[in-house]
């Protein structure tokens, strides 16, 4: 059963890449989420701020420019220090690296950093709300998912 | 820095006419690889322009993170040409040789800096605009990155003219968000874009449009482009036409992959274009090698030279432009009809809605309109906002989806990987 779930969707630092956020928005929208879309090239202490004020129930991290292992390990771990923000559960999926699906070891620094799931390259965003369903359920905390691979 | 003087893009390009131009986008965190891939460019038997493509972190301006990503051994999305500085810059460049010219492409709403290294090690060709390198690529104020557009275009006029050398920018307004814009508002931001560079000390320039969803809805833009930069552009100023393979989301299959370029080659050649910039058969899955930009410039460059004697699309000439014209001369008029200085006309344009880009984010973004794609294939508007559009342009209202959104964005790459129609 599904409850009425506030998400914070951002992207990292260091991308400008928006389609993905606009369509993350519509599909968490459409399965019931209240979204705040915090848009392109977010700061660390811009999203650090975001989800103390907001306490959401998940933040979802999107990022394809290639740059998101990094700046989405060091934003994480900016999370996981704040007392006010270390309990939320987060995810993160995009392109994450700029080797496409060879660089799937980005996974287990993303993991080490603090995400409770990390989406490889060709997951499907489609499997997206099940799975804040599972992690809301706290089934999910440290899972490596696959997502639904292609 | 002494060294011998490279040719500009525009006079490179003046002088290949007949031959289509073709470019990558090509850009690598490593020097060695950098110059490797630039010297690889230049030594192709095509006419081919190099390129040095800027990674994100230089493109927002941390140029702290992106030593930080060096020094720790990271491969970056593009060349960190501040963090390496002038001089490496320059070394890099340099394998081009004199006769092949080198544009630094970057995606900043704040380009002082990356202006300043480029001409200092020599480079004056490059890229970008006040509206279409702020609204796609971040969250900095439009007025701001109006601004800094304005300061930074002068400084490097004035840069390259002290080495003797001739500025030259490329609009990007011809691209915007990469899909879903309709063919006039890109056609209207690439004039208005060109129009802000000259009143700003640019006296070469080129004006981008990027490939949409029907080939021949492209040609008619370039008709259209041609033909309001001829008519609005002060006289004097050296201009071409630059054509940007299929920039939204990409085929994912080789065969695909292919035969879009090939498609966008013959666009650019039945369009009259001067210059195409190309994309690979990785674009769809991550960062290309050299090898891919190469033998996607060759591709290109063949494509082209057959259909400068044989295509089956209709030429410049043929084709009935007088929508896409009506439409962009409609958008651009009312935004000089707002202010005298074409910047401030830029920022009023936006605050009221004349200017409005479809689903992009940014604040200063009023976010009414919305593009579709009709029964045939053809990229419309499915809401004009406040657009200062003629009635020809009949928006067609629907409620979208997330899965029609998706489809929408993947309309293109279906359609030449053999799915959809
Ligand atoms: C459109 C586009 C742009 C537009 C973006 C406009 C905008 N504001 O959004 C423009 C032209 C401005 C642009 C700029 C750049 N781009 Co770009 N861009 C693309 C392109 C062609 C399509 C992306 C797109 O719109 N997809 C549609 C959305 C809906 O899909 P998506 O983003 O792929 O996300 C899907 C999945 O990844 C997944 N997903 C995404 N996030 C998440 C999160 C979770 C939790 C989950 C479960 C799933 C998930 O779900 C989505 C739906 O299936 C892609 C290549 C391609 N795919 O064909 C390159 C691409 C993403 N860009 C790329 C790059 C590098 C850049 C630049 C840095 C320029 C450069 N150096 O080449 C700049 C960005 C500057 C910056 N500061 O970051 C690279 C990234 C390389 C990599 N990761 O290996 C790509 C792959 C192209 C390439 N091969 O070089 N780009």
């Amino acid at each position: 059963m599904r409850h009425h779930r506030r998400i914070l969707l951002s992207t990292v630092s260091s991308d400008a890449h928006t389609w993905n956020l606009v369509y993350l928005q519509m599909l968490l929208e459409e399965h019931g989420c209240t979204v705040t879309n915090l848009g392109p090239c977010v700061p660390d202490d811009v999203l650090v701020r975001a989800a103390r004020e907001e306490q959401p129930d998940a933040i979802v991290i999107s990022s394809v420019n290639g740059h998101g292992h990094i700046d989405g390990a060091r934003v994480m771990r900016a999370l996981r220090r704040d007392p006010g923000t270390r309990h939320l559960p987060a995810v993160i999926g995009g392109k994450l690296g700029i080797g496409g699906t060879a660089d799937e070891d980005h996974a287990a620094a993303l993991l080490a950093a603090g995400f409770d799931v990390v989406f490889p390259d060709s997951a499907d965003a489609a499997a997206l709300p099940e799975i804040l369903d599972g992690l809301a359920a706290g089934s999910a905390r440290e899972a490596v998912l696959a997502g639904g691979a292609r | 820095m002494k060294r011998a003087s490279r040719i500009g893009l525009g006079a490179y390009v003046a002088a290949a006419r007949g031959t289509l131009v073709v470019q990558p986008r090509m850009g690598m965190g490593d020097p060695a690889a950098m110059a490797a891939a630039v010297r690889a460019v230049a030594a192709l038997p095509a006419r081919t322009a190099a390129t040095i493509t800027l990674d994100s972190y230089t493109r927002v301006g941390d140029h702290r993170g992106a030593r930080r990503a060096l020094a720790a051994g990271e491969r970056l999305n593009g060349f960190p040409l501040v963090a390496h500085g002038p001089a490496v810059t320059a070394r890099v460049a340099d394998p081009a040789g004199p006769g092949v010219p080198v544009q630094v492409r970057h995606g900043s709403a704040r380009p002082g800096r990356i202006f300043a290294t480029m001409a200092t090690a020599g480079l004056c060709d490059t890229e970008g605009g006040p509206v279409s390198y702020c609204l796609p690529y971040g969250r900095i104020p439009l007025a701001e990155s109006v601004a800094c557009w304005a300061e930074a275009t002068e400084e490097l006029a004035a840069a390259c003219a002290a080495q003797g050398l001739r500025a030259h920018l490329e609009t990007f307004g011809g691209c915007l968000l990469g899909q879903l814009s309709p063919p006039s508002l890109l056609v209207a931001m690439s004039v208005l874009e060109a129009l802000f560079f000259a009143r700003h000390g640019i006296t070469s320039v080129s004006l981008s449009y990027a490939q949409q969803t029907d080939a021949v809805q492209d040609v008619e833009a370039l008709a259209a482009l041609r033909h309001l930069a001829g008519e609005l552009l002060p006289a004097g100023l050296d201009w071409h036409v630059v054509l940007y393979t299929y920039m939204g989301v990409y085929p994912r299959t080789a065969p695909g992959a292919w035969r879009l370029l090939g498609d966008s080659a013959e666009i650019a050649v039945s369009g009259g274009a001067e210059r195409l910039i190309v994309k690979t058969v990785a674009e769809a899955h991550r960062i290309a090698t050299v090898g891919e930009n190469l033998a996607a410039l060759v591709h290109a460059s063949r494509t082209a030279e057959r259909a400068y004697r044989h295509c089956a699309l209709p030429r410049i000439g043929q084709v009935d432009y007088a929508q896409v014209l009506d439409e962009a001369r409609a958008l651009i008029e009312a935004v000089l009809g707002l202010a005298d200085d074409v910047g401030r006309g830029l920022l009023r344009a936006f605050a009221g809605g004349l200017l409005d880009v479809p689903f992009c984010l940014h604040r200063d973004n009023r976010g009414l309109t919305r593009g579709t794609i009709d029964a045939g294939g053809r990229l419309v508007w499915a809401k004009t906002g406040r657009l200062p559009l003629p009635a020809s342009a009949r928006p067609r209202i629907h409620r979208m989806t997330s899965t029609d959104l998706l489809s929408l964005l993947s309309h293109v790459a279906d359609r030449q990987d053999g799915r959809g129609r």
